[in-house]
């Protein structure tokens, strides 16, 4: 089982390097945005996987955080592009 | 005993196999759709169903343990906040102004 789930890791960060492309060469600031949303959940799935291969259950608690903090960056930026500010009313 | 791990190996495998199927599908449409909306539609996709799917098989594979009960909070964690980021920056996208892609239509005036 676990060269499956080395080979599923691998595979994710080879979609995760192409989701970088996006993140370099996006046209507008909410491309760059999303790609780099995307490739926080893939990296958040890998370290789930790096946790049941190595067999080290800290590796989930980096993934949690990992997780809270991609959702709250994204939620940030975007308020900041709409409202041009991150205080006060939205 | 050797049952019961076949069949959750077998679950395993092929939710993970889906969960990557996804992620090859958003990978795809986050590089080849032309406009920020079609990408934004292909890769909430991605997030919430490949990454979903990935984990839960993971905590089937894992069997009864508290570090299943983690994986599945992370994976009710991305359940709630793909879309909602997603929604975020398609509405910071229309909000700031960016024009939707469209094609012309033929043989009509607009």
């Amino acid at each position: 089982m676990d060269a499956f789930f080395w080979g599923l890791a691998i595979f994710l960060l080879v979609n995760a390097f192409a989701c970088l492309w996006r993140a370099y060469a996006g046209p507008t600031i909410v491309d760059r945005l999303l790609a780099v949303n995307i490739v926080g959940t893939k990296t958040l799935v890998v370290l789930v996987l790096l946790t049941l291969v190595f067999g080290r259950a800290l590796f989930l608690d980096i993934a949690l955080v990992y997780g809270l903090l991609n959702f709250v960056v994204t939620i940030v930026a975007t308020r900041f592009l709409e409202t041009g500010r991150l205080k006060g009313d939205w | 005993m050797t049952g019961l791990a076949g069949v959750s190996g077998a679950l395993t495998i092929v939710l993970g196999g889906i969960g990557a199927l996804f992620f090859l599908a958003g990978t795809l449409g986050m590089l080849r759709l032309p406009d920020f909306f079609c990408r934004t539609h292909a890769a909430t996709k991605c997030d919430t169903v490949g990454a979903g799917s990935i984990l839960i098989a993971l905590a089937i594979f894992n069997g009864l343990e508290v570090s299943s009960v983690k994986i599945v909070i992370l994976a009710a964690l991305i359940l709630l906040s793909s879309p909602t980021a997603g929604h975020a920056l398609a509405r910071a996208a229309h909000v700031t102004g960016l024009e939707p892609w469209t094609t012309p239509r033929k043989g009509r005036q607009e």
